[in-house]
């Protein structure tokens, strides 16, 4: 019972932790950075991203090797998916 | 008297799926994955219908080169509730929903699927979707084509975008869902005995359907909302006068839409690689070249998406990368083309309706898959993008290769499905009649294209010697439709009318033989032990004679 409260506290902190991330998300938004401005909003996001991953998603003191198989092939075909509309994107002046 | 010591209907007096409960509620709230197949399988066909009567609009209107049977507009959306029908609502679900949704626990010697209650909430969503496209049907429509490209679909058009885009995100949840289950249960909950190597083809098609639908539908799903979002509030995604890029656009696009070929093809070539075997008794020749070459599709299968896209302005050089990966993923699937040829070597063939589709469907799905590597040839990709050929090409795998495959599939498991056998004479009709309507609409469509006539205009009265060939692709469509409405009719009657049938009226190989027609709730009274490896049509043959012998 008390490891269930002690679990629901973390996830709670780990929710508000989200919003307060969002919410810096958001004032960085109004700060002139310049070009890293993009930078910034992406490196909060993969925060968010990896908590959720981790604790959510319980992909963190998982014993099954498939969920990390599952999980690498998740990033595996985004790689993918980034990596050749990048070789599209990048190239497109050449002549 | 003596009829009366004999059971009438022995095959009826168990309780099976189908008696066990009556009512609406035992049928919408069952989490039976045999009652939610054909749950699917009802609302699948009303779709096919649906889809089907916009693609008799669109023969009709091209029966003459004017456009005089509809207003330009009326045309553009007919074309895309076509697409976007078929496709979302057709397509992609009909074989992994229906057959595979019946089958996988059956075949691997399951009680159901892994997560029975999530399998109900897909046939949901899938209703749920359907409902939307429904609604935006009727209030107006959408113009853009199943493909939503941009900027058009954000800044253009004025016609329902976001609600489409509503009804293919709902359904793609439910392919999403339908795609867990699968490969949880497949991990999980197969027979013991029922290693990898032993596993049905048709496992390892859907199978390998399944990964592409996890990794590959949420592309699409968060796709279809960031161009919600371009229109709703103007953020710059892909529209470059507020900083986006249009072909961002077709690259997510098409990496889902791609592999979305393979989502309805792959369980199709599974049903294939069952008929082969059990028409002409004889183990797959090359059973691992056959399982891993579906996964192999499904890997590759993600690496050639812009090949749609070689005349939108993409780099040269990428689309030479494109155009290299797009040969490449021909190898497996003619690897399964090739085995399937050589399985019949020496078979023992009977001709059987299921056999028909699958002869079909190699046929067809061979001329698809060979007119698909012209186009992924860059200089004649340049000469026919946009034009009839393309239609013809994509038709020949998504009708001459999903449909028939489906069909073959569903006349063959019928009888397991209903506990009763389809009349064999209408099924063969009907399969030619599928046969020579799908080709009379679909091969004058590769001269009309390579000669020029461009896809998606209702007009074509600058160019009236094509009225001939479309002449022919109208009549053909018709002969196609009642190759269609003819199964729709003896199955129906074969549920009252037709013989009943025994648990293996093929005497084929697999687990789903091995329990009643239909089966009981839960599939099997004993969990089975599988001690055979797949197609092990040799054992059956032997066991057959010493029975013979035996008698």
């Amino acid at each position: 019972m008390s490891e269930h409260a002690a679990s629901r506290t973390f996830y709670v902190a780990l929710g508000i932790s989200l919003l307060v991330l969002t919410a810096v998300t958001v004032f960085a938004a109004f700060v002139n950075l310049g070009p890293f401005n993009p930078v910034v909003a992406l490196l909060i996001a993969t925060i968010k991203a990896t908590l959720v991953v981790l604790f959510f998603m319980h992909v963190k003191g998982a014993s099954e090797k498939m969920t990390g198989a599952v999980v690498v092939s998740g990033f595996f075909f985004l790689a993918i998916l980034l990596a050749l509309a990048m070789a599209d994107y990048l190239t497109r002046a050449w002549r | 008297m003596a009829s009366a010591a004999i059971p009438a209907h022995p095959a009826t007096e168990r309780t099976n799926y189908l008696t066990n409960g009556f009512s609406v509620k035992s049928w919408l709230l069952t989490t039976d994955h045999k009652r939610i197949a054909v749950l699917y399988l009802i609302s699948i066909t009303l779709f096919f219908f649906l889809g089907g009567f916009f693609a008799m609009l669109i023969r009709l209107e091209l029966l003459t080169p004017a456009s005089d049977l509809m207003h330009t507009d009326t045309y553009n959306k007919a074309f895309t509730m076509h697409g976007m029908i078929m496709v979302f609502f057709f397509l992609i679900p009909v074989v992994p929903a229906t057959l595979g949704n019946f089958l996988v626990p059956l075949m691997i010697g399951a009680k159901d699927l892994a997560f029975p209650r999530i399998n109900l909430l897909s046939w949901y969503l899938y209703v749920l979707g359907g409902i939307l496209i429904t609604h935006c049907m009727l209030t107006g429509g959408v113009d853009t084509g199943w493909t939503f490209y941009t900027p058009f679909s954000t800044a253009f058009t004025n016609t329902k975008i976001i609600e489409a885009g509503l009804a293919a995100f709902v359904a793609g949840f439910s392919s999403i869902f339908t795609g867990l289950n699968f490969i949880v249960t497949i991990h999980r909950m197969r027979a013991p005995g029922l290693t990898w190597n032993r596993l049905p083809l048709f496992i390892w098609a859907n199978y390998a359907t399944s990964l592409i639908m996890i990794l590959g539908t949420p592309v699409v799903a968060i796709t279809i909302v960031l161009v919600a979002v371009e229109r709703l509030f103007h953020l710059g995604i892909f529209d470059p006068r507020l900083g986006g890029d249009p072909l961002l656009f077709q690259h997510l696009f098409w990496f889902y839409s791609h592999p979305a070929v393979y989502i309805m093809i792959l369980p199709s070539m599974g049903i294939i690689s069952e008929l082969i075997t059990a028409f002409s008794r004889k183990r797959v020749f090359g059973y691992n070249f056959v399982a891993l070459s579906s996964v192999a599709i499904a890997v590759i299968g993600f690496l050639v998406w812009a090949h749609h896209m070689f005349v939108a302005g993409i780099s040269l050089y990428a689309a030479m990368v494109f155009s290299f990966l797009t040969f490449f993923v021909g190898v497996p699937s003619a690897i399964k083309v090739f085995n399937w040829t050589a399985t019949l070597y020496r078979g023992s063939i009977s001709y059987a309706t299921p056999m028909l589709y699958a002869f079909g469907f190699i046929g067809l799905f061979t001329i698809g898959g060979l007119t698909g590597l012209f186009l992924a040839t860059l200089g004649i990709d340049v000469h026919v993008t946009d034009t009839y050929f393309v239609v013809a090409h994509f038709h020949y795998v998504m009708v001459g290769g999903v449909l028939m495959g489906f069909l073959g599939g569903l006349h063959f498991w019928w009888p397991k499905i209903s506990g009763r056998l389809y009349p064999e004479g209408w099924a063969k009709l009907s399969a030619l009649f599928v046969f020579v309507g799908f080709n009379l609409t679909f091969f004058p469509q590769f001269i009309l294209g390579y000669l020029g006539m461009p896809r998606r205009y209702a007009d074509y009265s600058h160019m009236p010697e094509f009225q001939v060939l479309n002449v022919l692709s109208t009549a053909g469509s018709s002969v196609l439709a009642v190759g269609y409405l003819l199964p729709m009719i003896y199955f129906v009657w074969s549920l009252r009318y037709g013989p009943l049938a025994d648990a293996n009226p093929w005497a084929a190989a697999g687990l789903e033989w091995k329990t009643a027609s239909p089966p009981p709730t839960f599939n099997f009274d004993e969990t089975p032990v599988v001690t055979w490896e797949a197609y092990n049509y040799d054992e059956i043959e032997l066991k057959e004679q010493k029975e013979v012998a035996v008698g």
